[in-house]
């Protein structure tokens, strides 16, 4: 009836002092995703966090090196699979620096509308999640009622909902679809109304204050140091904003702030990415009314060459830098790509800032840090 | 009128008639089993229906809404389904303690069954400590809980059964000292005295403000101690994937599962009883036409609307709120609401004693 | 600082240093062992390229290099690109993560892909791959039949 060798055997995996070892994941509803930490507990404080990754690694800088420069934008849509408009206009936008292609006006304003969409889309998400990791549910259905209706826009535009492969190089595959305009304004409109609900429930709530509060806290140095960027870092105070710093398609022409919190804890990169969202309509009823008439793609050959030599282009997602780095030999595929994944740097900094609080806490930093695993695996 | 009163009196009037006492007796607790059986089957699954179909609402959706009309099969097609599972029980658990668990845990909540006056003059046993057998019964479960935490041989479970039995242990003060300011107002244990002493007026109205506060308390108190949300650390499913029960799979599962429900049930019954006059109707003092038509709703019906009130009450915090930290939790509870209820006990006692109430 | 400043300066410091204007920024080469005293002078003052925002490896057939993608985040507009080749048969540098600390997971990625070995690294494990991987996925003479698409 009483096993005992077989209890004993468990306990082999304790810590050299005797601390519990726990292993989150990559079956984990708060991980979102594969991610495996190994979690080493004295009582309910956190040692160490190690995270194992891999489990989702599709090597696809590997298999980029075998595509063309017209493939290997798809691909990169499975990488941060939340922000899919902003990677394909990372990789497009290399493409266009490599072969010096003119792009269309009308095309860099729907790009750049599009890409405000798909971060408010990810930051919507991130708020359901990361709400629903703190403990409240109902968030996630708030959240996502409004994200329904960019899906949506989404899905008139290119006929897709998470992974777009809409932006090619030298503008869009297609124009866009004739209620674009009225259907983007419909949803200003109604986030405008319903951002507030959001406050009411999580912002303001007196639990979600207390368990962001001074938790995680990540100092500016060690942002810079660990290689964090978006807002993250910004919720720390280090301007790293790449759509200021080196502003690409229409952001050049469009009035925004750029969003600095100081605390450097879980409710600054909180309030960071909902004041983002807030930001992103601001760029979007500036651009909406305003899309240039003219062509959606600019003239490109069919095959794509780029030069010999090296390109490197950044883009700001959803999560912060990404960097697409493309070393060329002169031939119609690339001979090394690396994609510079903002979660992968974010993610090296948990076992620094989640050391030593509790269980409950390592809830709250890992939601703000806002990891996507197939972007950090790639 | 028809009443449940009326119903038990004729059948035991008629069971001593037929029977000698012994058989009549025997035959009353097999009665009584049954339907204590079949109360906790339809309570379970009205109660989670109720939960899906409030948490639905609360989130701008529909609820289960496919099985029966408005969906109100679910639940029943959910528990066939947990029968048909598989038992699962881990090879390196504990099998004795691991299959004795569930069991443990809808056993405390079948014993607090008997003192509970669910109408007028139906009750199982009005056990002259009624109060007190509640709230000493109450907390065995978290030996249950501790039980099942620890035979699983599971990390998460056995945090999540640790934080339990911290959670239920702290929170039982609070909800004893809030049950015990009732105790002082009326004068006894008993249920039936308890809610005599209200067929004037609901202690929550004609005890002032201090019995306001218990009544805030106890509801805090005791939604700590079923283990639900804003409190539901035991089985916080984004850190401890499910707590206590993460290795219970089939039947047993739906145990723990049922007797969370129960367990709300009960603390609500309690709560209703305490604090909202249990089966009396609703008097407004010398409206007369008013309080006669109050009168004439079954005790049963007003017992189980305050009840469902109270459970609406705790279903609504668990869809609003985000989960506490442990160590904010205990500290809620020994920094604040311990010595906020020990005052408290001391302004009824003086209310109680200078006859301050109404 | 202009590229000429910036070129002179690192000349005083690394006299052996070869330099690139033709991409999009300034890029230094460097030998292998000159890399880590060098990196250390451009993170102090008065560069302060205190970001690293990609630290990554291309293989070459003949050599593998090491690409450092460097930034001040007190100046933008300073934009360094740090190579330095190492030997593809036994590929040894010192690691930077003591400099910028992202470097550590960066590094352990590229110790997994490439085979390249980081001295004085504080944790160089597999962190990707599974622990008894054999071969370097990311080198071009790697060769999965199963797994790999080929056009």
């Amino acid at each position: 009836m009483y096993n005992q060798t077989e209890i004993i055997k468990d306990t082999t995996d304790l810590g050299p002092e005797g601390e519990l070892i726990v292993n989150m994941g990559p079956q984990h509803p708060a991980t979102h995703g594969v991610l495996h930490l190994v979690v080493t507990l004295n009582g309910e404080t956190i040692k160490k966090i190690e995270p194992h990754l891999g489990y989702i690694h599709r090597s696809i800088e590997k298999m980029c090196e075998s595509l063309t420069y017209r493939q290997f934008i798809y691909v990169t849509s499975r990488m941060d699979y939340l922000s899919s408009h902003i990677n394909n206009t990372a990789c497009a936008l290399l493409v266009e620096k490599g072969m010096q292609i003119e792009v269309p006006e009308r095309a860099k304003v729907v790009r750049t509308i599009l890409n405000e969409l798909t971060r408010i889309a990810s930051h919507e998400l991130w708020i359901g999640a990361m709400a629903m990791d703190l403990g409240a549910f109902t968030p996630f259905f708030y959240a996502f009622r409004e994200r329904e209706m960019i899906t949506d826009i989404m899905e008139d535009t290119c006929g897709a909902r998470l992974t777009m492969n809409y932006i090619v190089p030298g503008g869009l595959m297609y124009d866009i679809h004739p209620e674009f305009q009225t259907k983007v304004k419909a949803f200003i409109k109604q986030f405008k109304e319903k951002v507030t609900e959001y406050e009411d429930l999580v912002t303001g709530n007196v639990i979600f204050q207390s368990r962001t509060k001074g938790v995680g806290i990540l100092t500016a140095s060690d942002a810079i140091s660990y290689g964090c960027t978006g807002p993250v870092a910004r919720g720390s105070g280090v301007n790293c904003d790449i759509r200021k710093i080196a502003p690409y398609d229409a952001y050049d022409r469009v009035e925004f702030d750029e969003i600095i919190e100081t605390a450097g804890d879980s409710f600054a990169r909180y309030m960071v990415r909902v004041k983002e969202m807030n930001q992103s309509i601001r760029i979007i009823e500036q651009l909406i009314d305003n899309i240039p008439e003219g062509d959606f793609v600019g003239k490109t050959k069919n095959v794509l060459k780029l030069a010999k030599g090296e390109f490197y282009q950044r883009v700001e997602t959803a999560r912060g830098e990404l960097g697409v780095y493309i070393v060329s030999e002169g031939g119609t595929t690339p001979h090394r790509i690396k994609f510079r994944s903002p979660g992968f740097s974010n993610l090296s900094v948990l076992n620094h800032i989640a050391k030593g609080s509790k269980i409950g806490d390592l809830m709250a930093t890992m939601g703000t840090l806002d990891l996507v695993i197939p972007d950090i695996d790639r | 009128m028809l009443s449940l009163e009326s119903i038990t009196k004729t059948t035991q009037d008629w069971l001593f008639a037929k029977f000698s006492p012994q058989i009549a007796l025997t035959i009353e607790c097999v009665i009584v089993i049954l339907l204590a059986i079949t109360l906790f089957a339809v309570l379970g699954l009205v109660l989670v229906l109720l939960e899906r179909k409030v948490a639905a609402r609360i989130q701008i959706r529909l609820g289960p809404n496919r099985v029966g009309p408005g969906g109100i099969f679910q639940t029943a097609a959910d528990t066939l389904k947990l029968i048909m599972k598989e038992g699962l029980t881990p090879d390196a658990a504990d099998k004795f303690l691991f299959n004795l668990a569930p069991f443990i845990v809808m056993m405390v909540a079948m014993l607090l069954l008997a003192p509970i006056a669910f109408a007028k003059n139906f009750q199982i046993w009005d056990i002259n400590i009624g109060v007190l057998y509640i709230s000493s019964v109450s907390s065995l479960s978290v030996i249950g809980i501790l039980m099942a935490g620890w035979a699983s041989n599971n990390k998460y479970s056995l945090l999540g059964a640790m934080r339990s039995g911290a959670q239920i242990v702290s929170y039982e003060l609070s909800a004893g000292f809030a049950v015990l300011t009732i105790v002082v107002l009326t004068g006894s244990l008993q249920i039936s005295d308890i809610v005599a002493a209200q067929e004037n007026g609901w202690w929550l109205f004609k005890g002032h403000i201090p019995v306001i506060i218990a009544f805030v308390l106890y509801i805090i108190a005791v939604t700590a101690e079923t283990n639900r949300a804003p409190f539901d650390l035991a089985e916080a499913e984004s850190e401890l994937t499910a707590g206590f029960h993460t290795e219970y799979s089939g039947m047993k599962f739906a145990l723990f599962f049922l007797a969370e429900y129960i367990n709300i049930f009960i603390v609500c019954a309690i709560g209703a009883t305490l604090f909202l006059g249990g089966w009396m109707p609703l008097h407004i003092g010398h409206w007369e036409n008013f309080n006669h038509v109050m009168d004439y709703i079954p005790s049963s019906v007003w017992f189980m609307v305050k009840t469902f009130f109270l459970i609406f009450l705790i279903m609504w915090f668990r869809w609003t709120f985000p989960r506490l930290r442990v160590d904010q939790l205990l500290n809620l509870e020994w920094k604040y609401l311990l010595p906020i209820s020990l005052f408290n006990l001391l302004l009824v006692t003086v209310i109680a004693i200078m006859g301050w109430y109404f | 600082m202009t590229n000429l400043a910036i070129k002179e300066y690192i000349t005083a410091h690394a006299p052996e240093a070869t330099y690139d204007e033709t991409g999009e920024w300034l890029t230094i080469m460097v030998e292998s062992n000159h890399l880590k005293p060098l990196a250390a002078v451009l993170h102090g003052q008065p560069m302060q390229l205190d970001f690293l925002f990609c630290l990554t490896c291309v293989d070459y057939k003949t050599h593998l290099t090491m690409v450092y993608h460097l930034t001040s985040t007190s100046n933008r507009n300073i934009n360094i690109v740090l190579k330095a080749n190492v030997d593809r048969a036994d590929p040894i540098i010192e690691t930077v993560s003591d400099l910028w600390r992202t470097a550590e997971f960066l590094e352990r990625e590229v110790f997994e892909m490439f085979g390249v070995d980081f001295l004085h690294h504080p944790d160089l494990r597999k962190l990707i791959l599974e622990e008894d991987f054999k071969g370097y996925p990311l080198r071009k003479d790697f060769e999965d039949p199963i797994n790999m698409i080929k056009l």
